[in-house]
């Protein structure tokens, strides 16, 4: 947990401003704690990726919620289905297992029209 | 090894002076040679020493500062957002929202709408979100499984939960307890408390869904004379009548002594299979089995015989 301050004293991150401004659109959601900004270890990661699009990347200020939102989408299914794969690795019989597989199979080939 | 600005007991952006400054205080406070013969100033010296060895360097400090080696100097890989998001932390950006397990149709749903986590970031402000669920697995008996109890899970954060386990709760059952869990954030509601229960086999007794099953050893002469025993079910010992001329394979039906009624689940049984156990054979047995004609003699292998 870090706090602002810190975060844009490192040279490898974003300007204050800029950070403020990133939060205020929501693109970060750092926690609060005593009138101030705490960043957990996702939200530097987070920081630094926003950081990367836009400086390396060269991603204007209106792609990057496009990107997120589309990064976010992803990320939130994988880790659903990461659980819904745990799941049937510990509990499902064989027999769905093997019909699981062959539908993820299937439906990655290419149609046959 | 710890964080070594929490070592020293100084901020992350203290200045070069007030990290030296920090240093010597505790280096005069702990010094071996001021405390003989104490380990544990000689162990925060020794901490205090090689903090102070990575954060009076600015281009180590820096390096740790980024993440980019760790507290005892070893490299680690820059942080990934990947790792972070694909992780249960991930929740916080993700579009977490309580998945009710009875229509999984929710989930699909959710993975599949519209509805992205960041609402295309113009929002401006931080949607509530509800809190993670915490997975926890927890051992019983299986006596405390048929019967229901209550036991007590102790969180890794010190706190201690009632766990309320239903009559005849079978391994890897899951209870849910709601709202337990991490808390939400943005007013949120919090997460729920997930736990698998594991049951451990019983020495003599066999779930059999409501039913418990057991080997009953019963003495020669209660099998052939019959009388009284007293058979161990999970509530509790029994004294049940052996008919004379019992005998091994045969099966004794208590009923209701199984899992106990529960919601609307009728009490099972319990299912007890006798089987003779001789011991040792002392000289009058012996002695009248050699000297016995059976009146119809009995071919206890005549179902092994091959047939045509």
């Amino acid at each position: 947990m870090i706090t602002l301050d810190v975060l844009t004293a490192r040279p490898d991150m974003p300007q204050r401003g800029e950070l403020e401004r990133w939060i205020a659109r929501a693109w970060v959601r750092p926690a609060r704690s005593g009138g101030g900004y705490v960043f957990a270890e996702i939200d530097v990661a987070r920081v630094q990726l926003i950081h990367q699009l836009r400086a390396e990347l060269g991603l204007g200020a209106q792609a990057v919620p496009v990107v997120l939102s589309l990064l976010d989408q992803l990320y939130t299914a994988r880790r659903q289905l990461r659980a819904v794969a745990g799941v049937v690795q510990a509990e499902a019989p064989d027999d769905l297992r093997l019909r699981l597989g062959q539908v993820l199979t299937d439906i990655e080939r290419p149609g046959l029209d | 090894m710890d964080d070594p600005y929490k070592i020293l007991g100084v901020a992350r952006d203290a200045t070069p002076a007030a990290i030296k400054a920090a240093y010597r205080k505790l280096a005069k406070t702990h010094h071996p040679d001021l405390n003989p013969n104490n380990a544990k100033a000689e162990e925060r010296f020794k901490a205090a020493a090689s903090a102070y060895d990575l954060l009076s360097d600015p281009e180590r400090r820096g390096r740790f500062d980024r993440g980019e080696i760790d507290a005892g100097g070893a490299e680690r890989p820059p942080p990934n957002y990947r790792d972070y998001a694909e992780g249960p932390a991930g929740a916080r950006y993700g579009g977490a929202q309580h998945i009710d397990p009875e229509d999984l149709n929710d989930m699909f749903a959710q993975m599949f709408g519209a509805r992205g986590g960041m609402g295309g970031g113009g929002e401006g402000r931080a949607r509530p979100g509800r809190g993670q669920d915490e997975h926890f697995t927890l051992t019983l008996g299986f006596i405390d499984a048929v019967n229901g109890s209550t036991q007590t899970l102790r969180l890794p954060d010190g706190r201690n939960l009632d766990v309320r386990i239903p009559p005849g709760a079978d391994d890897g059952r899951v209870v849910r307890l709601r709202g337990q869990g991490i808390p939400g954030w943005s007013g949120g509601p919090p997460g729920d408390v997930l736990i698998t229960l594991q049951v451990t086999p019983h020495r003599f007794f066999r779930r059999d869904g409501q039913d418990i099953r057991l080997d009953l050893p019963i003495s020669l002469t209660e099998a052939v004379l019959g009388g009284k025993i007293e058979v161990p079910t999970p509530a509790g010992p029994v004294r049940v009548t052996i008919a004379p001329g019992s005998d091994s394979g045969q099966e004794l039906r208590l009923r209701g002594r199984g899992v106990p009624a529960h919601g609307k689940q009728a009490a099972g049984d319990l299912l007890a299979r006798l089987c003779v156990s001789l011991g040792k054979p002392d000289a009058a047995l012996t002695e009248f089995l050699r000297a016995w004609r059976p009146e119809a003699p009995h071919d206890p292998r005549k179902h092994l015989e091959p047939g045509p």
